[in-house]
């Protein structure tokens, strides 16, 4: 039995990877099939998940996790039916803005409701004032579709779709993905209910139990391990207008360990508030990699991780608090759980990074009126690790690809004059922070650009760990010198292009330790220049 | 041509693999590698199976040569001292990847790293934007300057953004740097991949530059020691989307050459499907490190358009380096006899992708292995006979097999050695299984109707349990699976797949311009296959690369004869919108249709396949007694053993069955039969 289980465990995960996959090959969005901000899982009929594809980011997974328990909760596990797909966008209830919308599909063997497949993908419009921090409530950010049904009984749901075609910029993108994230679960279910032919089994309850309890006593095993421990940390970011104060306690027990968030700023009048979710999300991301990486990501798995935050934080910004970059200020909380953990366990986490995806929007118009969305994510510089260097304009916690620049210039009429590796931008350290990236943007002649910055790490740059330098903070600026705020809207003048650096990550030790020959390969490189290394290193050519 | 001698030969890491077919008959040989002087293997090779054909070099009519030289360089970072030119601002393109982890799960990740490192990356400033105007053109003194800079590289990769759109700007560097530096190798991304997305194709660009005098030289000293040996005859290469190219052409695009050996075997598989009327393959070619699954419809290997080679992290996907090329589509994982077995923190059994190799190999061999292989488990399942194992040249110890299963995976899981050994290989079955299903999935394919050729040394031993977990209800394995990819060689066509990117909405749709885009490109593939054959009839075929406006990826949608002649808006929609909705379900409403590539093939006919007649016969045979252990019911059951001559035309014997000959063994699972066939192949079925 053991051997079959572990035969069919992996069979799910093959099975969400094509889900994943099917998505990727159907999508409109560039930020779905470029870049892949999407995930796929499948869940057991109690609404656990039982495994997620690797091709996801953290934000969404997590997220996802608990989305398909309110599916259930709003739609009647009674009311369901085979052809039956469901949709929401409910920041609290899905993944954390109205951008991402959660297809929800309930898979039935032999007439018995076994399983659910679930899938989300961050769209590139949704209609309000469009992707930005500017809504000062849940309402301006765009259309809220409730829990309802997507299809019913496969018919799908016309009045959804006109809705969508008048409330969004580009509804035939928007469209076009929701199309594709049902026709992913679709995939995932045809190839379940071969499994199940196969086996000649009746559901998947022995499996999932199996599933849940290995992954379970796995991770808590892994936090047996652990020192008892209590470790507090605090990092100011950027915010929109006023810095943003994060605070958490990490604790260690026996069989879990404990977040809590107390200490947190209060929610924010601008949409970087994070719905307790998505906090969820990325603390317990943050926690599993760090403590038990090796055991697949499910329900077992994750509920030894604990999270707490009180009410009406920044963290646990209820309805209608605005929430759209709500991943600005969540994509920060691993490394604010990484400055406790590295308390209690030493050399183990990396240095402070840029955290947040370095993304922005433009919205283009042209001469006769036409008007177009561009969506691009970008990376900064991951924080150093206690033995090896950060990762070169790499996203990290995200799970996200940035978009090839040519696909980019075909979604839209915008030219990307810029985008490489920022020099001298990695803090400096025994293992130095990965460097961040310099990006130009502007429109292509006879347009207007509008420009939307979603960056964090201007005026709070990542720190580093035991002596480490901070990284290469983040600069907005038009081609004239004129500088924008981290979170920023604005008309670009004819003629001119925005300049961008986005910021590296936090050095580790002391630089003077640094070996002399990794100093000269940064040199060589160009990672370092010669006046950086000499200042920073003592470096003589 | 009843008078021809063709000679298919295949490099692969250990052994170089010749084949000479004349007068209907084939002589192998395998040779050891030379890696020094690779063609030395070929040239030994050659002088012995001419030896065992009794005739001379200089009879052969032609020499068709697969290799994995440019992988195992690329793999090894040991090509030439290479530079690229790319766009102002766009140095890091094949730096910063995707930006992303492919592994989500590890702190301590590390990256691999970029073929040409930075300080060998240059820029000029030039741009062409995405509609192919150009926004900045590119000053000829400006490559002037950057030549100087070149001295000392031997091979430089040229890509700028949007090149497959407009290609002057790339040229114009070519022109000034074959006057500037004329010995200077030059790659240009609009003539080695021609696709959008920057990434791929400065990376296939750069994989090109990278390998190309090394190959260059090699090939132009296997044409000169041939020539001295007689062989004068034209030499072709084999191509990773399993065509085969001129020699010239290949030393000018050898990033074509990366999977040509795969290639081979898929090939290979075809030329037996076809023999056997068999339109709908699964190929499955087992060897030592890795497993190989490919689709095969209508006798036809299916292709691909990128490849990823060089993968840094345990075979994961995104580890390696995107080459843009035209492929055989397969799937390979770290899956083969020699796959080392242990026992991760989840208790659970982990096969692969790390393997034994042959030194000091499985645990079996004696050679100081203490880690348990997948050879490992099939010799404790009574799968492998101890004593006849590689024609009874290597030994085999089930006693150190057995310590090595208890010592790794029983001892931690309280199970017994064959309980360990049955784990073991049902792990790795699995692990191909999923791959296999992961494939016809992306491919829409439902394997329950499809024929199982397994060839590969370790195929024969697992290929009956992977088609009871696949539902694949017949298997063939047929003879010479040794060499299978060489024998693949000779079976290949002149084929030259022709593409051009022109964006045409369908709602928007010029039939007259079309019509002349397939015939441009039917003329261009045609003119290639003319050059390697001047009299032989020629086929194309046609496929359009279609999507939903807005979507990022394309379905192949393949015309037919009418359709080629004669695009029309209606006929075209009603193609793609069946073809799309078979895939995912559903098609989109009320979106418009786009074409975004027009390719066309063209290529000689197969050579007429030898149907191979029904069996006639249906004598019983029956063997000695054997125990074999059944999967299926997880115990050991009564079974027998047969040598594989015995399975002649028309003889059939049951399953549970171990087939043996001298280089492996066919086992045949319970509740199968296997029947000999004229040609030699074992056709396994399970009835009803």
């Amino acid at each position: 039995m053991s051997v079959q289980n572990q035969i069919m465990w992996n069979r799910l995960i093959s099975i969400v990877e094509e889900q994943a996959q099917a998505l990727i090959r159907t999508a409109f969005s560039t930020s779905v099939r470029e870049a892949g901000d999407l995930s796929a899982g499948i869940y057991d009929r109690r609404g656990r998940m039982l495994a997620q594809a690797v091709t996801g980011t953290p934000g969404h997974v997590n997220a996802m996790a608990a989305a398909v328990a309110h599916f259930m909760r709003e739609i009647g596990t009674d009311t369901m039916a085979e052809g039956d797909v469901y949709v929401t966008n409910d920041p609290w209830m899905g993944t954390g803005h109205l951008h991402d919308i959660t297809v929800v599909t309930p898979v039935f063997h032999k007439g018995q409701l076994v399983a659910y497949f679930a899938c989300t993908a961050h769209v590139v419009d949704i209609g309000g004032r469009g992707f930005g921090a500017d809504g000062e409530s849940i309402y301006e950010e765009g259309l809220q579709i409730p829990i309802i049904r997507f299809a019913d009984k496969g018919e799908v749901n016309k009045t959804l779709i006109q809705m969508l075609r008048v409330n969004t910029r580009e509804p035939d993108q928007v469209i076009g993905d929701i199309y594709a994230l049902a026709a992913c679960n679709e995939v995932g279910l045809r190839r379940l209910g071969s499994m199940l032919d196969e086996y000649g089994l009746p559901d998947i309850e022995a499996l999932a139990d199996f599933i849940v309890d290995a992954s379970h006593d796995a991770t808590v095993q892994a936090i047996a391990r652990l020192p008892r421990a209590k470790a507090s940390n605090t990092m100011t970011t950027d915010g929109y207008a006023t810095p943003i104060v994060l605070a958490c306690t990490v604790e260690t027990h026996p069989d879990h360990v404990h977040v809590d968030f107390t200490g947190c700023s209060a929610p924010d009048p601008k949409g970087i508030n994070v719905p307790f979710i998505y906090t969820v999300a990325y603390a317990a991301y943050a926690l599993k990699i760090a403590i038990a990486p090796e055991v697949p990501n499910n329900a077992g798995s994750l509920a030894p991780f604990r999270v707490s935050a009180p009410e009406n934080t920044i963290v646990n910004a209820k309805r209608p608090h605005p929430v759209s970059l709500r991943h600005v200020i969540g994509h920060l909380i691993p490394d604010t759980v990484f400055g406790a953990f590295d308390q209690i366990v030493p050399d183990m986490v990396p240095a402070e990074g840029a955290g947040a995806l370095c993304n922005f929007q433009v919205s283009l118009r042209g001469p006769n009126g036409e008007r177009s969305e561009v969506l691009t994510f970008n990376s900064g510089g991951t924080g150093a690790r206690p033995t090896l260097d950060g990762l070169n304009a790499t996203a990290f916690p995200s799970g996200v690809m940035t978009m090839p620049v040519e696909a980019t210039e075909h979604a839209g009429p915008v030219v990307i004059h810029r985008k490489e590796l920022r020099p001298d931008s990695g803090g400096a350290g025994q293992s130095r922070g990965g460097l961040g990236q310099f990006m130009e943007v502007g429109p292509r002649d006879g347009f207007a650009m509008e420009f939307r910055a979603q960056l964090d790490r201007m005026k709070f740059p990542a720190r580093g760990r035991k002596g480490g330098a901070p990284g290469g903070p983040t600069v907005v600026q038009l081609s004239d010198g004129t500088q924008y705020p981290a979170k920023a809207r604005f008309q670009v003048p004819e003629g001119q292009t925005v300049q961008l650096a986005f910021p590296g990550g936090g050095g580790m030790g002391e630089p003077s330790q640094r070996d002399l020959q990794a100093v000269a390969r940064d040199v060589r490189l160009g990672y370092v220049s010669e006046e950086a290394a000499k200042r920073d290193y003592g470096w003589e050519a | 041509m009843t008078d021809s001698a063709n000679l298919g030969v295949d490099i692969g890491g250990t052994f170089t693999d010749v084949v000479l077919e004349t007068g209907g008959r084939l002589f192998s040989t395998k040779v050891l590698t030379t890696y020094a002087a690779p063609e030395d293997a070929i040239l030994d090779g050659m002088r012995q199976v001419c030896r065992k054909a009794g005739l001379s070099p200089s009879v052969l009519t032609r020499i068709i040569h697969g290799t994995t030289l440019a992988t195992n360089a690329l793999i090894e970072r040991r090509g030439a001292r290479t530079a690229l030119i790319t766009t102002e601002g766009f140095r890091d393109v094949i730096e910063m990847r995707t930006e992303s982890r492919f592994e989500q799960y590890d702190l301590n990740l590390v990256l691999p790293e970029p073929l040409i490192p930075r300080d060998h990356r240059f820029t000029l400033k030039e741009r062409v934007d995405a509609g192919g105007n150009v926004l900045h053109p590119l000053d000829r003194a400006d490559i002037e300057a950057l030549a100087e800079k070149l001295q000392g590289f031997d091979s430089v990769a040229v890509g700028f953004l949007h090149s497959y759109l407009r290609p002057d700007h790339e040229r114009l560097v070519r022109e000034v740097l074959a006057e500037k530096l004329p010995n200077l190798s030059v790659s240009l991304s609009s003539d080695v991949s021609p696709q959008m997305r920057e990434y791929e194709r400065f990376n296939t660009t750069c994989a090109n530059a990278y390998v190309k005098p090394m190959m260059e030289s090699y090939l132009g000293r296997l044409a000169s020691r041939l020539a001295d040996e007689g062989a004068t005859c034209p030499i072709f290469l084999m191509h990773s989307g399993g065509g085969i190219v001129s020699i010239e052409t290949a030393a000018q695009y050898p990033v074509r050459l990366v999977e040509s050996g795969p290639a081979g075997g898929a090939i290979f598989a075809a030329d037996v499907a076809r023999r056997h009327g068999l339109d709908k393959v699964l190929s499955f070619d087992m060897g030592g490190t890795t497993a190989k699954i490919c689709l095969i419809r209508d006798f036809t290997p299916k292709t691909a358009r990128v490849f990823e080679v060089a993968r840094s992290y345990r075979f994961k996907k995104g580890s390696g380096m995107p080459i843009s090329i035209p492929v055989i589509d397969m799937v390979e994982i770290g899956a083969g006899g020699g796959s080392l077995a242990h026992v991760d923190s989840m208790r659970q059994i982990r096969v692969g992708p790390e393997s034994a190799g042959s030194e000091p190999g499985p645990a079996a061999y004696g050679r100081g292995g203490l880690r348990p292989a997948v050879s490992d488990a099939d010799l404790v399942l009574g799968r492998l006979d101890p004593d006849n194992f590689a024609g009874g040249t290597i030994p085999l110890h089930p006693d150190r097999s057995e310590a090595a299963l208890r010592a790794e995976v029983g001892d931690r899981l309280g199970m017994d050695p064959v309980q360990s050994a049955f784990g073991v290989s049902e792990v790795v079955d699995e692990n191909m299984a999923n791959a296999a299903r992961v494939h016809a999935v992306e491919n829409g394919e439902d394997l329950a109707d499809y024929t199982m050729i397994a060839f590969g040394g370790a195929a024969p031993l697992h290929a009956g349990r992977l088609c009871e977990k696949l539902g694949i209800t017949r298997l063939l394995v047929p003879p010479g699976a040794g060499v299978g990819s060489a024998i693949g060689f000779l079976r290949a066509p002149y084929a030259f797949e022709a593409t051009r990117s022109v964006y045409m909405r369908l709602d928007a749709f010029d039939g007259a311009t079309a019509k002349s885009i397939l015939s441009d490109l039917a003329e261009e593939a045609s003119a290639f296959v003319r050059s390697c054959d001047a009299h032989a009839t020629i086929l194309t075929d046609a496929k359009l690369f279609m999507r939903y406006k807005g979507q990022g990826w394309e379905i192949p949608v393949a015309l037919d004869a009418d359709l080629t002649a004669n695009p029309t808006t209606e006929a075209l929609r009603d193609r793609f919108t069946q073809d799309y909705a078979a895939l995912f379900g559903r098609a989109v409403e009320g979106l418009p249709i786009e074409i975004t590539v027009w390719a066309v093939n063209a290529s000689t006919p197969l050579a007429a396949a030898q149907p191979t007649p029904d069996a006639t016969a249906s004598d019983r045979a029956e063997g000695t007694p054997r125990r074999l252990f059944d999967p299926v019911a997880g115990a050991w059951a009564d079974g027998q053993s047969i040598p594989r001559e015995r399975l002649t035309d028309g003889t059939m014997a049951d399953g549970p069955l171990a087939v043996t000959e001298a280089e492996t063994t066919v086992i045949v699972p319970r509740g199968f039969t296997v029947t000999g066939r004229a040609d030699g192949v074992l056709d396994i079925r399970r009835p009803g």
